[in-house]
């Protein structure tokens, strides 16, 4: 019987995880449908009522891509709730009678070459460290490069002129890096999309408000899961800066941790789980950087950043950082959304025109 | 003489002002949305017109509340802005120094936290209506006795029952039950009463540092009953203006001619055929749902779609 291979959508993700796949397995991998709200509502259905909604979505994937025929289906984990996603999707899936195989890739905390080593072995047995190591530089180094082109967008969607031009620089970047193997021609991508993005004209006023996101990993990247917040942000001529990406999960993270203790050691001493401890360190970062305010976003019952919050008031209220949380969960009204953001926006503004002083009063 | 209206259509009630240039009140009124936000809003404007003279001009409408959207696009509004911005701008006008805002309307709550002038901090409800005024008028229902009665009645209680604040359904459970045990009455009134004050402290209020002067506004700002709460628990003095329920109107109505866009106002708009529907877009499974808005037939606005694949097949059908 002919694999199908099948893993949960997560943003801009979907082509560097497919090329590294069909590179190392040769394999077919399903071309996932994008997240909808049939998604979610065929993960709610099938999933426990509590469970944070990450779990959710990821189930309704698994679901479209079997009932398109997946086979195989891979699940990653992280150091919260995400490690017994696996598991327990298995079991939920198994029950409903499908027939495939279920791979966890990061059992801990970190991804260890061995193991990955080990389970993909089983789908291509005549795969060679050497040729997986260079498969993963080059996905990494995809990856990287994806971020790296995300953040400059997000500098400048809030004001660009021609609606959708830096995006399409964006897709036309994945277009290309997927059919390409070689890391120098990789590179040379990047650099000409990077040039074309700093080209791109844009209207943006000396002092733009700035907003940072911080919160969960899930609900920042796949904008779905967040009702497409910065797509809301962009359209008040917010310049956007977002922390989390996998660059900075898969080994960003670990550079900087003892960095980030260090310097918020008057705030937490331990680390909280997941990124709980970044987020607190983040609040630190935006003040430092002059950023007008902070929207922690996390998926209703996501326990590291239950955790974090009082922290993060704290240290936001220490350092005069204006803050509003936000939760999201499985219905897809906007209207609440929009009405804090709005006010949220207000805010902000009345205090940069004040601390300005061209605002008039009456 | 030039005048601008403003209206704020809540899930409960919808109120509608006109004001003049110096934000003084020509003309108000107040009533129930009844879930058809549209024929409110013409109840509103007909009522509105039998109130001020032939020579007032409307030139600028200003719209707020949940439904500030679909009556903003409607009446043509020059100012479509979220409540919390109205409310602090309305109360603003009248308080120059206020420092906390409490808000509880029919579905959500909130506070605004200002400095000299300025929103600083606000928050709130969460998903959930807890507390809120839908939460005392359904219980009141169960009592047996009017919402308007309720302040009154709570007055009386000299030690009120101890009742679960945390969550609606827990009230109601925890209310219930002491009801069968045997409770009076008004002890149970005054205690449903201190549970909403104290459910908005422990779940809007959290981690805020309120500070007066503190206004209490909303629909529930007029039971007596939850202010006097909201003061033991306080220990401040909470001022109630007798116009608090129309502040979001007010500071709609400021918005509005802040824009100092000039669109002079029909009130001929009430008798016209204004129609919503709903369609679902097909294009793909998220099936969105977009709101057309129609006036005499013709399609004044739509929205609802996530991508433009919905907004072509809005404008065709």
């Amino acid at each position: 019987m002919k694999q199908l291979v099948a893993f949960p959508q997560l943003g801009n993700y979907f082509d560097p995880i497919k090329k590294l796949i069909t590179n190392t397995t040769h394999l077919k991998v399903i071309e996932m449908p994008k997240i909808t709200k049939k998604t979610i509502e065929l993960g709610s259905k099938y999933s426990p009522d509590t469970v944070c909604v990450p779990f959710k979505y990821n189930l309704g994937n698994f679901i479209e891509a079997l009932d398109l025929g997946a086979t195989v289906l891979f699940q990653a984990g992280g150091g919260c709730r995400y490690r017994y996603y696996a598991e327990v999707q298995e079991t939920i899936l198994k029950d409903l009678g499908y027939n495939f195989t279920m791979y966890q890739i990061m059992e801990k905390d970190h991804l260890r070459f061995n193991e990955l080593y080990k389970t993909m072995l089983k789908l291509n047995p005549y795969l060679t460290k050497r040729k997986l190591i260079k498969e993963i530089f080059n996905t990494l180094l995809y990856i990287y490069y994806l971020d790296k082109l995300d953040i400059l967008i997000r500098k400048k969607i809030g004001f660009e002129i021609k609606k959708g031009s830096l995006n399409s620089i964006k897709e036309e970047f994945i277009e290309k890096a997927n059919k390409e193997n070689s890391s120098i021609k990789l590179k040379l991508l990047f650099l000409k999309a990077k040039r074309k993005i700093n080209k791109t004209p844009i209207n943006k006023p000396k002092k733009p408000l700035k907003v940072g996101i911080i919160g969960e990993l899930y609900t920042s990247m796949e904008p779905f899961s967040n009702y497409e917040l910065e797509k809301l942000l962009a359209s008040f001529n917010i310049e956007i800066k977002r922390f989390t990406n996998l660059s900075y999960l898969l080994w960003q993270k670990g550079l900087i941790e003892k960095y980030m203790k260090l310097k918020i050691r008057k705030y937490c001493k331990y680390s909280l789980g997941a990124d709980g401890l970044d987020n607190v360190y983040r609040v630190h970062w935006l003040k430092k950087h002059h950023y007008d305010g902070i929207i922690h976003i996390k998926p209703t019952g996501c326990t590291p950043e239950i955790g974090a919050m009082p922290i993060i008031m704290n240290i936001a209220k220490d350092n005069e950082m204006p803050i509003i949380f936000l939760s999201f969960d499985e219905q897809t009204g906007i209207e609440g959304l929009n009405t804090r953001i709005e006010a949220f926006y207000d805010l902000l503004k009345l205090k940069k025109e004040e601390t300005n002083g061209s605002l008039s009063r009456d | 003489m030039e005048a601008y209206l403003g209206i704020d259509i809540g899930s409960i009630s919808t109120k509608g002002v006109i004001i003049d240039n110096d934000n003084n009140i020509i003309a108000s009124t107040y009533l129930w949305t009844e879930g058809n936000p549209i024929t409110a809003v013409k109840k509103v404007l007909k009522d509105l017109e039998n109130k001020i003279d032939k020579n007032i001009k409307v030139v600028g409408v200003g719209t707020t509340g949940s439904a500030r959207k679909l009556i903003g696009t409607m009446l043509g509004a020059t100012s479509i802005k979220n409540e919390i911005t109205a409310h602090a701008i309305g109360t603003l006008s009248k308080y120059k120094d206020v420092k906390t805002i409490l808000e509880i309307g029919g579905q959500d709550s909130k506070i605004i936290l200002l400095d000299n002038g300025i929103v600083t901090d606000y928050a709130m409800n969460t998903l959930c209506a807890a507390g809120t005024g839908s939460f005392l008028s359904s219980q009141a229902k169960r009592l047996g006795i009017k919402v308007e009665d309720f302040g009154k009645i709570a007055l009386t209680s000299k030690k009120p029952t101890n009742i679960a604040a945390r969550c609606t359904v827990f009230a109601e459970s925890d209310l219930v039950h002491k009801i069968q045990m045997g409770y009076n009455r008004n002890d149970i009134i005054a205690g449903l009463c201190y549970s909403v004050a104290s459910n908005y402290l422990n779940n809007v209020g959290k981690g805020k540092k309120i500070e007066g002067p503190i206004i209490f506004q909303g629909g529930v700002s007029k039971n007596i009953g939850v202010k006097k709460a909201f003061e033991d628990l306080l220990h401040e003095k909470i001022i109630v203006d007798e116009n608090g329920h129309l502040m979001g109107a007010i500071g709609s109505a400021i918005l509005a001619k802040k824009t100092n866009k000039k669109k002079e106002f029909d009130f001929k708009i009430k008798d016209a055929k204004l129609e919503t529907s709903g369609i679902e877009c097909k294009g793909c499974p998220n099936h969105c749902e977009i709101i057309i808005v129609k006036k005499d037939n013709k399609i004044l606005d739509a929205w609802g779609n996530r991508c433009d694949k919905g907004s072509i097949k809005a404008k065709t059908s």
